[in-house]
């Protein structure tokens, strides 16, 4: 036992001076930034871009996250095909409605109907590309070991993008844009780009939405069931095969909402859209603590942020070239950083004790 | 035992036979060997270009170029011409795949390829040593025709980095007289190599330059970086990345006031209608480097209407026009050095094809006119500039 | 008992079928496949694609059914077809009413048109479609109709004969050096097999398969039962020594190309070889092993490179040992951070430090150092007695040892004391802990000997490619070798050989479709994991252990369709 402390000891030490190692980095470069005035001179307007930004950015990582929460908290299985959910609605919609519609001029003359017809169908397709992924993909696979469902959700996110880059080519799309919604928003003096805002606002909507939906409604009481003991939830009379189902279904409606959203900031979907804010959505759960819904709401707005606002203000401080080709380094490094300090994540409850 | 004994003589028999039906044969006195196409054979070529992932619409671009350039040639000698596609992923390690299995087929006469520089390091020397020749549509980074470091097969239609960063870096210092600069590339070779070049030809020019940033290709919220960048205050951007990255940034410096009325530029890897729709109205103004497609040349305007009736689609990056060049040039070069023997069969010998690509010269191609040097680079070295006015690109320098 | 055909099942399933082949068309594989025949100028490869979903739908409406009688499994295979069929149909029609389709899906092209319509009008070459795929789906049922005796051998038969004009270019690699090029021509067509080849093949291996059911079975058998056991074990010896010769001449048999898909195969046995220490034995998650065969590669790179960025310029086989060893250092670094984390926090957190690595290597701020997006460049080629290796049948020599040293200090390790530590944390972290097992230790040694096997890879991959960028090193890689060791059978290693032989050397082999290369891996892995969840070769353990969970847990029957 000695000998063990010993080494505990040691290993924690190591522990303590990387996680010191980092804030001190973190510090000094801020510090050097907003005091010493290294690099670039921001006014604040620049700094509430950076953090505006930041903010939609981690909204939408935040609406993608939820589907691996949900997912998460019932199947314990990372579904990494859940990126291509969110490409699969957003390039339909894109290609057979808003292009369409906005080329008629229906989207410019009723913005809203024509956003809600885009919307209810991106929801569709994602929905149905994935109860058909679960289908085939998963379910068989439920008593299958852990790693098995990870290698076949690999599996469907390669078949996903290449299936849809056949249907659709592997040229970029642009997403119509909207009249109505160019301009900057102004309130109390900070301007705030429409889109951005639009996106911030519809995101914190749904997340509020979802976690009602969860939390208060009796399909909701059926998933945390399902997530707290399959067995036990099938002998109380839920049919669980319907109800992860559901799980997934609405993982994926949101996903297919997020990338409307996508959509309207960055105007322009391609099949590749869904691999990268996949993997930074899971990333963004797991920083929040996997399985718990404003744990995923959390961790993806603090990546957003961190992400935009990191590069000019602690790189730039320690004098770093380059800055936002790092943001990635920054994003892995604080999930390493929180994880070590809160293995749970920010506020996930002790999934690993309990589940793992 | 006496069984297989039996079979293995009569298949040596059988082969024996049916090998002494052959036509008469033509001497081949090359010193790198040749290549026999039979009668009623097909003339093999090869490419190597990216045609998965994420940078796929270049090398399939290029192929499509490819293609039409063998449709437009029709048959060479007689012998249709057949294309072996092949995937060099963008990466080394799929250059030096590729290239392995290019010349393990030895009927292959020649390759284009490779689409990404960091292929063609190692599939030029591979190719090079088994003594094909190689003509890359896309190829820009300088180590590649570099007189140190040259491979005897390999040449190219694209434009050293070299040339095109400089004449931006001319452009921006002489024509439009800005003295500030700011250049972001994505983490590729070629946008890095420009973007590199482009800085250190704007600082001899005496300009300054206030902002080198790199950022990911995928990514999506690029209005920090543009913040950053508009806070160094630049009169100038070049950004010459990729079209997905490149609208990306088009559309958000749009939306960032500080970015009012500074010049926003790119290079030939945008320069192609798919990118002026997905940029849309926020392209307007822009400008771009790269080979002046806009000249009158019918031939492009074939290449173009085959191009859009064969795949679909506009061209998905600009690099199909050198591919089509490259192309021409090996099928011209074949056809030049090829022997033709009574019942027509060809014999193409290797250094003697090599000798005629590196010996083009004038060539009139849908690119301007190509002369390649001792060290490969074929490209016209005429770079224009070229502004975005009404959704088109229009030549405006020199 | 003899079932009845089921009508609603059997238009449900040819509607599915026909969804299928829809979707192939519409995706552009149809279009693309065809450029390539099976056999020459009869069948081409994008044919195949199209009407094997009616011979397969009419194969299986009958066998689920147990339809045996000739009458209404004919009929039913029938319906099934041209079930199969009217999904192609309303996209002919939907080409008729909206001709402009193509700016939406856009390989609805007039080629595919075409193929589909067997280069007639929509409706007419619809109505064709259906009467063909109606006639296959009834063929298909033949098949299953006709006696066991004639109908197996006969499918085995028209299967090997089409894969072998799918990879007849393979063949034609192999043999073009052997043989004269006149007999080459009579076997091989520009783009497949010949017909008559594929007659003379179905012919060959169907009667040869009937010939083994009937009496070669029994011969052999009845000659391995003759022999002593003293013979046997010469025997096995003896195939265990062949096999080992093969193994060593296999670079001459294959040639240049080959043998460089043979030698990717290897390092990625190499890799997956390591993760399966980590992944396999220790159970510990690991999605970002490409960080240390980035490091092993960049490490020889910058040590050897005779370019600007090269320090020290030192021979190959002295940076190997320090690459190896700065991998391992970076294994035990990582895992520091991540001993306390389980699962899939672990998977992010490895993901993670792979992700940062590429990133930390494509950016300016080490540009100095490693060359950022320009790479290292100028690697030599190693030498070994004034011997350069530089083909990659010499490559193929130095990745051999490398396999033969980890496949020794793998199995060995698993054998020892460590390997069952490794197993029992595998199992239960907690119980292991508290039977005395020293977690630090065991765990940090899993990631620091992973580490360096992939740090080997990486040397070898630069010397082999003699330059490096950061673009090689990407997630895709961590995500193949995973799947590589689960597809092969977690913990087992004949499963890593065998599941780098089937992700990466197959995807290899039909570099031609390498549009859609990963289309398939994507459909191959969910395949595979589907039929067979414990891997293609499963350890014994893994085996026992799943046969035990199978028994508890009384079997689940799907019910599927």
């Amino acid at each position: 036992m000695a000998q063990r402390f010993k080494d505990v000891d040691w290993i924690g030490l190591f522990l303590w001076l990387f996680r010191a190692a980092i804030i001190v980095l973190v510090l000094w470069g801020t510090v050097a930034k907003i005091f010493f005035g290294a690099g670039n001179a921001y006014s604040a307007s620049d700094w509430i871009d950076f953090f505006v930004s930041g903010l939609s950015q981690g909204s939408l990582y935040a609406l993608i996250a939820l589907g691996y929460t949900l997912v998460y908290g019932v199947l314990f299985m990372i579904n990494f095909a859940h990126g291509e959910f969110f490409m699969s609605g957003t390039m339909t919609a894109t290609v057979f409605i808003a292009l369409p519609l906005s080329a008629s001029g229906f989207l410019d003359r009723n913005p809203i109907i024509g956003m809600l017809i885009i919307l209810v169908v991106a929801m569709s397709i994602s929905v149905g590309v994935a109860l058909l992924t679960e289908r085939i993909a998963y379910r068989p696979l439920r008593r299958a070991p852990r790693l098995v469902p990870l290698i076949t959700a690999i599996g469907a996110s390669f078949f996903w993008q290449y299936f849809f880059r056949g249907l659709y080519g592997s040229s970029l799309i642009p997403f119509p844009e909207l009249q109505a919604l160019q301009g900057k928003f102004s309130f109390w003096g900070v301007d705030i780009l429409k889109t951005r805002a639009v996106v911030i606002v519809s995101s914190v909507i749904m997340l509020i939405g979802l976690y009602f939906f969860v939390m208060r409604t009796k399909t909701g009481k059926a998933i945390r069931a399902v997530a707290e003991d399959k067995d036990v939830a099938a002998l109380m009379g839920i049919d669980v095969d319907r109800t992860i189902a559901i799980t997934f279904a609405t993982g994926a409606a949101m996903a297919g909402a997020a990338g409307i959203l996508y959509g309207l900031v960055f105007r322009q979907v391609h099949f590749f859209m869904g691999f990268v804010p996949g993997i930074k959505a899971f990333t963004a759960a797991v920083l929040g603590g996997i399985g718990s819904i404003p744990g995923a709401a959390l961790g993806g707005l603090f990546l957003g942020v961190i992400e935009a606002v990191g590069p000019p203000l602690f790189l730039e401080g320690l004098g770093i070239p380059g800055g936002h080709q790092l943001k990635d380094v920054i994003a892995f490094t604080m999930l390493v950083l929180v994880l070590i300090f809160r293995p749970q994540g920010i506020i996930g409850e002790r999934l690993a004790e309990k589940k793992a | 035992m006496k069984r297989t004994l039996l079979f293995v003589l009569l298949t040596a028999l059988l082969a024996m036979l049916l090998g002494a039906c052959g036509g008469q044969q033509l001497e081949c006195d090359d010193p790198l060997g040749c290549v026999e196409v039979a009668p009623g054979d097909p003339i093999v070529i090869a490419s190597a270009l990216v045609i998965t992932g994420p940078n796929e619409q270049l090398g399939l671009d290029s192929q499509y170029g490819v293609e039409i350039a063998i449709d437009f040639k029709g048959e060479v000698l007689g012998h249709e011409v057949q294309l072996q596609p092949e995937d060099d992923g963008c990466s080394a390690e799929g250059g030096q795949t590729s290239a392995q299995k290019i010349v393990s087929n030895p009927q292959i006469v020649g390759v284009i390829g490779t689409s990404c520089s960091g292929a063609g390091v190692p599939a030029s020397k591979i190719i090079s040593d088994a003594g094909y020749t190689m003509i890359s549509p896309s190829n820009t980074a300088p180590v590649l025709t570099d007189a140190a470091t040259h491979e005897a097969g390999y040449l190219r239609t694209a434009h050293n980095d070299k040339v095109q960063g400089a004449a931006m870096a001319d452009y921006a210092y002489n024509v439009l007289g800005v003295r500030k600069a700011a250049a972001i590339h994505d983490g590729d070779p070629y946008t890095e190599g420009l973007a590199s070049v482009f800085r250190d030809s704007f600082t001899e020019l005496g300009g300054e330059i206030v902002a080198f940033e790199g950022e990911a290709p995928d990514a999506t919220n690029v209005e920090p970086l543009l913040t950053t960048v508009a806070a160094a205050g630049p009169e100038f951007v070049y950004y010459p990345v990729f079209i997905p990255l490149g609208s990306l940034i088009t559309k958000t410096a749009k939306e960032i006031d500080a970015l009012d009325g500074v010049y926003l530029a790119a290079a030939d890897g945008v320069q192609s209608p798919d990118f002026l729709e997905a940029a849309g109205s926020a392209a307007e103004g822009m400008y771009v480097s790269g080979p002046d497609l806009n000249f009158a040349n019918e031939t492009y305007d074939r290449l173009l209407t085959s191009y859009q009736e064969k795949y679909g689609t506009e061209p998905l990056s600009v690099f199909h026009a050198h591919a089509f060049d490259a192309t021409t040039i090996l099928l011209n070069a074949i056809e030049e050095v090829a022997q033709q023997g009574d019942d027509g069969t060809l014999l193409i010998g290797r250094q003697a094809l090599r000798d005629a690509v590196f010996a083009t010269s004038g060539y009139q191609g849908v690119t301007g006119s190509l002369t390649c040097d001792a060290n490969g680079d074929c490209a016209d070295p005429k770079i224009s500039v070229s502004q975005v006015q009404n959704g088109e690109f229009v030549a405006i320098w020199p | 008992m003899m079932a009845q055909l089921d009508v609603r099942n059997t238009i449900r399933m040819g509607l599915l079928a026909g969804v299928v082949a829809v979707s192939l068309s519409m995706i552009g594989m149809v279009e693309a496949f065809d450029q390539r025949d099976v056999i020459t100028d009869v069948f081409s490869l994008g044919q195949l694609l199209l009407f094997t979903a009616p011979a397969i739908v009419g194969y299986m409406v009958v066998q689920r059914g147990k339809v045996k009688a000739y009458g209404p499994a004919l009929f039913g295979g029938l319906i099934a077809g041209v079930f199969a069929a009217l999904p192609i149909f309303a996209l002919l029609i939907l080409t008729l009413i909206f001709p402009n389709i193509r700016a939406q899906l856009v390989n609805v092209s007039p080629t595919l048109i075409g193929i589909l319509a067997f280069g007639n009008g929509q409706v007419v070459g619809g109505l064709l479609m259906t009467a063909v795929m109606g006639i296959l789906g009834l063929l298909g049922a033949a098949i299953y109709v006709i006696p066991d005796r004639i109908g197996n051998p006969l499918i085995l038969g028209l299967g090997w004969t089409l894969l072998v004009g799918v990879l007849s270019e393979v063949l034609l690699n192999i043999l073009r050096p052997l043989l004269p090029r006149a007999v080459l021509r009579f076997l091989f067509g520009t783009k497949g097999i010949t017909f008559a080849t594929a007659v003379i093949l179905l012919i060959l291996i169907t009667t040869g398969i009937v010939w083994w059911q009937e009496k070669g079975r029994e011969q052999a058998k009845a000659r391995r039962e003759a022999m002593s056991s003293g013979q046997q074990k010469t025997r096995r010896q003896v195939s265990l020594g062949m096999g080992l010769i093969l193994l060593f001449v296999l670079p001459l048999i294959l040639g240049t190309y080959l043998t460089e898909v043979v030698d990717n195969v290897g390092l990625y046995i190499l890799m997956g070889l390591g993760l399966n220490i980590v992944v396999g034995f220790a159970g510990l998650l690991d999605l970002g092993y490409v960080a240390f065969f980035a490091i092993g590669a960049y490490t020889v790179g910058v040590l050897t490179s005779q370019g600007g960025l090269g320090v020290g310029h030192l021979s190959f086989w002295v940076a190997l040992p320090i690459a190896v060893a700065t991998s391992t250092m970076a294994g035990m670094l990582l895992g520091v951070p991540v001993l306390r984390m389980r699962g899939d926090y672990l998977a992010i957190v490895t993901l993670g430090f792979g992700e940062i690595i590429r990133v930390l290597a494509t950016s300016d701020l080490l540009k100095p150092v490693i060359g950022g997006a320009q790479g290292v460049l100028q690697i030599p080629k190693p030498e070994i007695f004034g011997f350069t290796v530089i083909q990659p049948q010499h490559f193929y020599y130095v990745i051999l040892a490398g396999v033969f040293l980890a496949i020794f200090l793998s199995s060995r390790l698993r054998d020892a004391r460590l390997g069952r530590q490794w197993m029992a944390l595998r199992e239960d972290e907690d119980v292991a802990e508290a039977m005395g097992i020293h977690l630090v230790k065991t765990k940090l040694l899993a990631f620091g000997i992973g580490a360096a096997f992939s740090g080997l890879a990486g040397a070898i991959f630069a010397a082999r490619l003699s330059s490096i960028f950061p673009h090689s090193f990407n997630l895709l890689i961590s995500i193949n070798v995973l799947s590589l060791i689960i597809v092969g059978g977690m913990g087992s290693l004949p499963g890593v050989v065998v599941g780098a032989l089937v992700l990466v050397g197959l995807p290899e082999l039909l570099r031609e479709f390498a549009e859609y290369r990963l289309l398939l891996y994507g459909a191959l892995l969910i395949a595979m994991m589907v039929t067979k969840p414990e891997g293609l070769w499963p350890s014994p353990v893994r085996r026992r252990e799943l046969r035990a969970a199978e028994e508890e847990t009384a079997p689940q029957i799907e019910q599927v369709g």
